[in-house]
């Protein structure tokens, strides 16, 4: 049977928080929330090394359980948690191309070949200029030997895996700095998925 | 352990997409990464997504004529815009939350960047709207055609009318922005953004006038559905396996 063609990807625009940047949505968190509360700040840099102040960075991650808020996620054992959705969205900073989420820190999800995967936020980013949704995975600096095991990890060259992985930068609740350079020296790792 | 399902989608199409640089539209350039993608296999990660948990709309939320709450109604060619969210399988996809912004009938946003246009704002129009599929994969919104506006790209550079839309449905990985244009529009040909994407595939973008989607005394319509990745197939029950 002949499959449709998707309709074509493309750019947000500008003016994307008209419609898609509602206040706050950057905080996934809310009181009794589970886990550890981390916060996850960096900016996004274009070829130049100029900062990217229009851009969206959406994020979606299982809660502390590792369990995602989602049907096909029929892991009942692992508790939900009705005060985590596991979805964040913020838009750069216009003059710095900075962003920030308070969030936790995820648990632990299953690969497909039923090894756990290392901690890990997923991220989507668009911006002006970005005519396709680019992906990627933020890794924590603290869980090397589970980042080391990580099926997707594996799947990326070893000279660019460190991309991948945040900078501590501690504070209470402890930052994590994942900074998304869009071309050149240090590219960010983007996933087809 | 219960054992989570886990969706096999086939690779998203990237001839069906424009490619990440596109000279013509500027921005590309110095955004658009210049290494390949990394193929990974999908996990949990990329095969679930925000779109099915999602709830707190309203019938409201999709009228962009009235949603500025200011009791007032915008101004502008009041028009329905209606259609259906179909996987690549041709099935319907419900639950896929549709959040949609335009400029208001004069071609100008509301947003605070948007300032070297000399176009009237409209104090009833937010150009905002968001809705929800239904069981049958359809949406409807009710708003106005935006008008098209100068942009800076090239000497004068217009973009074609057109209300962008975003997409979250069951995955992650089959999360899609794009833009919806109107059938018929004289600009269409000379905007880089829409013809960066294939031939063969950007009037997939465009939307057809429908009578059938009209409503006596009250405003016009237009039909445009929207294709995205769907999974393969149904995946095996693994207790079953």
């Amino acid at each position: 049977m002949g499959r449709l063609g998707e309709t074509p990807s493309q750019t947000l625009g500008p003016f994307f928080s008209i419609g898609l940047s509602g206040e706050g949505e950057n905080v996934l968190v809310s009181d009794g929330v589970a886990g550890d509360r981390i916060r996850l700040v960096g900016k996004v840099l274009d070829g130049e090394g100029q900062p990217v102040g229009d851009a969206l960075i959406e994020v979606w991650q299982a809660n502390s359980k590792g369990r995602y808020r989602h049907p096909d996620d029929t892991r009942d054992e692992l508790a939900l948690d009705r005060a985590f959705s596991g979805f964040g969205r913020a838009a750069t900073e216009f003059e710095t191309g900075e962003y920030w989420f308070e969030t936790i820190k995820p648990g632990p999800v299953p690969d497909p070949e039923g090894e756990m995967q290392a901690p890990h936020l997923n991220l989507i980013l668009q911006a002006r200029g970005t005519l396709n949704p680019l992906f990627t995975r933020v890794y924590f600096p603290d869980e090397e030997e589970a980042n080391q095991a990580d099926l997707i990890m594996r799947m990326v060259p070893k000279d660019r895996r460190n991309s991948l992985v945040a900078e501590p930068e501690g504070g209470d609740p402890p930052t994590y700095r994942f900074d998304i350079r869009l071309q050149g020296e240090g590219e960010t790792v983007f996933l087809d998925v | 352990m219960t054992e989570p399902i886990v969706r096999h989608y086939g690779p998203k199409a990237y001839s069906d997409h424009p490619p990440f640089n596109y000279p013509d539209y500027r921005s590309t350039v110095l955004r658009a990464p210049t290494k390949d993608m990394v193929k990974i296999v999908q996990t949990l990660s990329e095969t679930t997504g925000p779109g099915p948990a999602w709830t707190e709309l309203s019938e409201e939320d999709a009228d962009l004529t009235t949603n500025a709450g200011t009791g007032g109604t915008a101004l502008g060619q009041r028009i329905i815009v209606t259609g259906m969210v179909l996987d690549e399988a041709g099935d319907p996809v419900p639950n896929t939350l549709i959040e949609i912004w335009q400029a208001n009938a004069s071609g100008r946003y509301a947003h605070w960047r948007d300032e070297e246009h000399p176009a009237p704002l409209d104090p009833n129009f937010l150009g905002a709207g968001q809705c929800i599929t239904g069981e049958d994969g359809t949406y409807r919104f009710t708003t106005v055609v935006p008008g098209p506006y100068p942009w800076p790209n090239h000497r004068n550079a217009w973009r074609p009318s057109h209300i962008h839309f975003s997409l979250m449905g069951p995955a992650l990985g089959a999360r899609l922005v794009t833009q919806m244009y109107f059938e018929g529009d004289p600009l269409l040909g000379l905007d880089p953004i829409y013809n960066s994407a294939p031939e063969h595939s950007r009037e997939r973008m465009v939307a057809s006038y429908d009578h059938d989607v009209t409503e006596e005394n009250w405003a016009t319509g237009y039909r445009w559905d929207i294709v995205i990745r769907g999974p393969l197939a149904t995946p095996t029950d693994p207790e079953e396996d």
